[in-house]
Formats: C-alpha cells, structure tokens, sequence
C-alpha cells in the first residue's frame, strides 16, 4: 500500500479531471465499456454502417452474423434428423432380416414338366410366394436355368432373350447373362436371385433361392 | 467447474464451434448414407451377417451427432443464463 503523504505515490488533480480521463489514462474501465454489446449489434450483409443503409433495411434489418450463426445451426439439426433417420433404416433392415430369416426355406414346388420346354423356349413361374415372379428357361435337351424376374437395379420385369445369351430389361437397357444371372450391362450390380431346381422324373421343381451379391 | 468455464461463448466463437460441428456431422451423415446403401446391397444380396453391426455404428455415429447437438443447445443455454 503505497503511503499518501508521500509525494511520488500522490497524483496530480490536474491531470484526474473531467474531460480528461481518457488522454491520461487514469479513466475507469467503465468508460471505455461498449454501450451495446458486441453480439446485439446489427451487422449488415454489405458491412455498411446502419445510416447508409436504404429505408427498408433500416426498417426490416438483417443482422448477417446472426442469421448465419441460426442458418448453419438449423442446417446441423436437419442433418442430425437425417442421422437418425439412416439408424432407423438401419434397423428397419434389421427387422426385414428377422422376418426373412423366421419364413426359413421355401418349400419345393413343381414348375413344368420336361416336355413343356423346347430349347431355348421359357415359361413364367412364381416361387417362392405369388409375388415373386421367376423365369425357367431351357438351354439345352438337359440344361435349365430359373431366376427371378424381377431386375435388382429397380425391379422391372426382365424378358429372356436366349438368342443374345441374356436377360434384358427393358426398363434402363439393363441385361444379365443368361446361364449365370450376372449383370453384363446396364445399371444392375447385382445378379437376379437364381431359383434352385431340382429334376424329379419328368418334371422340374423348385426347391430354394439363392441371392447373391456377386 | 471454475467461474470462467461459465463465461457464455460470444456469437463469433459460436458461429465459430457450430461450423466445426458441421464439418463434423456432416461427414458422419455421408458415413451413414454410404453405410446404409452398402448394407441395403448386401442384405439384398443374401449377406445379412452385416446388417446388426452396421445398425450398431449407425446407432453410435447418431449418438454422436445427437451429443453434439445436445452440447450445442448447453452453449445457447448457457448464454441467454447470463442475459
């Protein structure tokens, strides 16, 4: 504590006056307080001070920092809905998968008969329930092949074309090969869903599908 | 927590934060997009062993996105306290 009645520690009135505060530094800190706070001040898009602005900004003004700061933490809460709603399809897959596993294997079910069949010749067949649509086709007097008909690019109807050696689907020019389902051509990754068949006697059955990523 | 923990973040430091969060959250939605189209390929394809482990880091990349959120709500919180 500095002593008062020494005259180094005493400060001159002069210099302490009003008016005077801040060219001398001895000012309180609350004069140089802003009088608006930083983060209430209106900034406009084009920086330009309020006055200058025209009369209907200055009657409806935007404060830019502020409607940046709420658009880009709006933006965040769309994306975190949209987080949630991938995790919901997620598991929505989940649940499909419980279903499909709880059907277990199709049962066996008689297409055709040998007979029916010339090469090259097809016949349309659901299996394993009535909503899914399949395609038999011969290939040669003792050479079958069975695969869903349902393209795996967006599940048009695809048309056997044994001439060209593959399935086409009409829908996006889309064609698979047609011993092995795999895509040739078009937007199809995945192969078509081959049908297991089994030849019992003179007549031909399916027994089970096979899904395939590659 | 000391006194200055509490000091609400101005709205420069905040625009500041919530754009790192975006990056952020941006980058794990595009991980989730790209999750879930893989899944839905494989699922479609016959491969199911995927599709629980891939629901289970989908659910913790959401947790994450959620938390940030969450913590972005204690900022705004926190400020209009001190008001």
């Amino acid at each position: 504590m500095p002593d008062a009645s020494d005259p180094r520690h005493r400060v001159d009135p002069a210099i302490n006056t009003p008016g005077r505060e801040g060219l001398t530094g001895t000012a309180p800190a609350s004069l140089y307080a802003p009088s608006v706070e930083r983060d209430q001040i209106t900034i406009a898009p084009d920086f330009a001070p309020a006055d200058a602005q025209p009369a209907w900004r200055q009657d409806f003004p935007i404060d830019w920092p502020q409607d940046l700061y709420v658009e880009r933490r709006d933006f965040m809460k769309f994306l975190v809905l949209t987080s949630a709603a991938f995790t919901l399809g997620q598991v929505w897959i989940g649940v499909q998968n419980w279903y499909r596993r709880r059907g277990g294997r199709p049962p066996m079910q008689r297409i055709a008969a040998l007979d029916d069949l010339a090469i090259n010749a097809s016949v349309v067949f659901t299996y394993p329930t009535e909503h899914d649509p399949c395609l038999l086709v011969r290939l040669s007097p003792s050479e079958f092949v069975a695969f869903g008909q349902k393209c795996t690019h967006l599940s048009c109807a695809v048309i056997p074309r044994p001439e060209e050696g593959s399935f086409y689907c009409p829908c996006h020019e889309g064609r698979f090969d047609l011993r092995t389902g795999v895509p040739i051509a078009g937007p199809p990754r995945r192969p078509l869903t081959r049908v297991l068949l089994d030849i019992r006697g003179r007549d031909i059955y399916a027994v089970g599908v096979e899904e395939r990523t590659i | 927590m000391n006194t200055s923990s509490k000091r609400p973040f101005s709205r420069d430091q905040r625009t500041v934060i919530v754009y790192g969060m975006l990056v952020f959250v941006l980058i794990l939605v595009i991980l989730q997009l790209w999750l879930l189209t893989a899944t839905m390929n494989a699922w479609l394809g016959g491969d199911d062993s995927v599709v629980w482990p891939a629901a289970a880091v989908s659910a913790a990349v959401f947790a994450l996105n959620a938390g940030l959120l969450a913590y972005l709500g204690r900022i705004e919180r926190t400020r209009r306290l001190a008001e």
